[in-house]
């Protein structure tokens, strides 16, 4: 793999972009493989990356049955943010914002990461006190947030519009270190850094059978034929349950369409990132002037990837409240994913029934920011044959023992 | 927009009149019941892609709950029928099957 560089664009200008290399290879799939990745999105490219990165396996293929970064990956408002409630989510989140500081020049392709900061609204007093409690826990874990008052609110960002009528902006929790990165750009990123470490990317390739003897994993059926492998990993996000289904388990995961929509570009009118959860909104301002707008999921479990006009609707009509001088802007794109809701609001890292398969799901509605502390802790969980320190407090085991990671309070809009 | 008949209304609702209750004819735990069971109660879905059978309340309507049978995928709703009924009835898997010949029935 040739680097991406400052000589390497100089010398490209000067004959015409002509050397430039696929940025990774598309490879068809061997017969047998020491793990496979079953979804090729952040996460389950993540993963392999950290296989190959921390504990030196390149024996992997990652199967994706659409294309990289065609999934949720490339779907989200590309968030990133670590202010969670739970010591062991704050773990995970902080453990992954960390890794985004320095994501690009650990995989040498420019992901965009801007920390331009996250500022998540209190329009209630329930929620002003929710927050505080967030902003204390976060000061126990080392994650740097704080609350803020109104006026701070309207001078970070002067468009909104604190007074209400309905839902006054009483504070707000700051968070300065988050922000957002180019979504596509981290698939693609790890995707290339994968090819080069030997990771074989297969796309265009669906899983529609698991081989199992004796609940041990032997390898899975795919549209492309048979391939085997000692230990499987299922990083299917929204699918994951059609995935355990072929594997003969259940998940405590309900799948349901979220969505989010861009305005047309116009000049830069906010320069960090504000959520309102009370009223189901959020919006950023992407590097190309559109505003990036995302709201709540649709009430029922669906496959559908487009997601219901109502909420649209919904959500921009309480944006319209906070901030009144975007009420005649019109949308220019509107699209749809299928997240992979549990009961707590909390992702799953777990071994699952069979031996040998692995799972990562559930993030929900807040998969992208928890990318690289996701790979990070699937891989160590899969070379490991258990989880680590990271990903144990996040095992299937905990909903019917009781110790939920209930996250749903402190996000309860979609993020 | 979802348009669901309320069997109780004898009328169809728009999605904005209702709100859905998930998969349908779960089986009742109770203090009784083993670990496991009520694990399967609480957590544990089908979260089909294709035909599920859901509860639905018509809340903005007469309150009452209902079950009804939609493609996850498509979401082209099937019909509605009683929360008495602990299974399907045979009509609404009939109207199923005759616009998706491989539907393969209901699977408690």
């Amino acid at each position: 793999m040739k680097r991406y560089s400052l000589s390497s664009i100089f010398t490209e200008a000067f004959r015409d972009n002509l050397g430039w290399e696929k940025a990774w290879t598309k490879r068809q799939p061997k017969k047998e493989y020491q793990i496979i990745i079953v979804g090729g999105g952040g996460h389950g490219l993540a993963t392999a990356y950290y296989l190959a990165k921390n504990f030196n396996i390149t024996d992997i293929a990652v199967i994706e049955k659409g294309w990289i970064g065609g999934g949720n990956t490339g779907r989200n408002t590309t968030i990133i943010r670590s202010n969670y409630l739970q010591e062991s989510s704050i773990g995970i989140y902080e453990k992954s914002r960390f890794l985004y500081e320095t994501l690009s020049q650990d995989l040498n392709y420019n992901i965009m990461f801007s920390p331009r900061g996250v500022l998540m609204l209190c329009q209630t007093e329930h929620e002003l006190r929710a927050m505080k409690r967030t902003s204390h826990a976060n000061r126990i874990s080392g994650v740097d947030t704080k609350m803020v008052t109104p006026e701070k609110v309207k001078e970070l960002v002067p468009i909104i519009n604190i007074n209400g009528p309905r839902f006054p902006v009483l504070g707000a929790l700051w968070q300065p270190r988050g922000g957002t990165a180019r979504h596509d750009a981290v698939a693609w990123g790890y995707a290339r850094k994968c090819s080069d470490f030997g990771i074989d990317i297969i796309e265009q390739c669906e899983v529609i059978g698991v081989k199992k003897k004796r609940e041990k994993i032997l390898g899975v059926e795919t549209t492309k034929g048979n391939i085997k492998a000692k230990k499987v990993c299922f990083v299917a996000a929204g699918h994951s349950s059609v995935l355990a289904d072929l594997a003969g388990f259940r998940l405590p995961i309900e799948s349901v369409a979220l969505q989010a929509l861009v305005s047309e570009p116009i000049k830069p009118i906010i320069d960090c990132v504000v959520m309102a959860n009370t009223v189901h909104g959020y919006l950023s301002q992407s590097d190309k002037g559109e505003l990036v707008i995302g709201g709540g999921a649709d009430g029922y479990n669906n496959y559908s990837q487009r997601g219901s006009f109502l909420h649209i609707e919904e959500t921009v009509r309480a944006l319209v409240e906070t901030f009144p001088v975007i009420s005649r802007l019109r949308q220019l794109r509107q699209w749809g994913g299928i997240v992979d809701m549990t009961g707590d609001r909390s992702p799953i890292i777990s071994k699952t029934p069979v031996d040998g398969l692995y799972i990562n799901c559930g993030w929900g509605t807040g998969g992208f920011k928890a990318i690289p502390g996701s790979g990070w802790a699937t891989a160590e969980m899969i070379y490991n044959e258990q989880p680590g320190k990271l990903a144990s407090p996040f095992s299937i085991d905990r909903f019917s023992e009781g110790r939920l990671i209930d996250e749903s309070a402190a996000a309860a809009v979609a993020h | 927009m979802l348009n669901i008949f309320c069997p109780i209304c004898q009328r169809d609702c728009d999605e904005t009149e209702l709100s859905c209750g998930g998969q349908a004819h779960l089986i009742r735990r109770d203090h009784a019941s083993s670990d496991k069971d009520f694990y399967e109660y609480l957590y544990e879905r089908k979260n089909d892609k294709g035909i599920i059978f859901e509860r639905w309340r018509h809340v903005y309507g007469c309150g009452k709950w209902f079950h009804t049978a939609r493609c996850t995928l498509t979401n082209q709703v099937f019909g509605s029928y009683s929360a008495k009924e602990v299974q399907p009835p045979k009509s609404i898997l009939a109207t199923i099957r005759r616009s998706r010949v491989d539907f393969k029935g209901w699977v408690k």
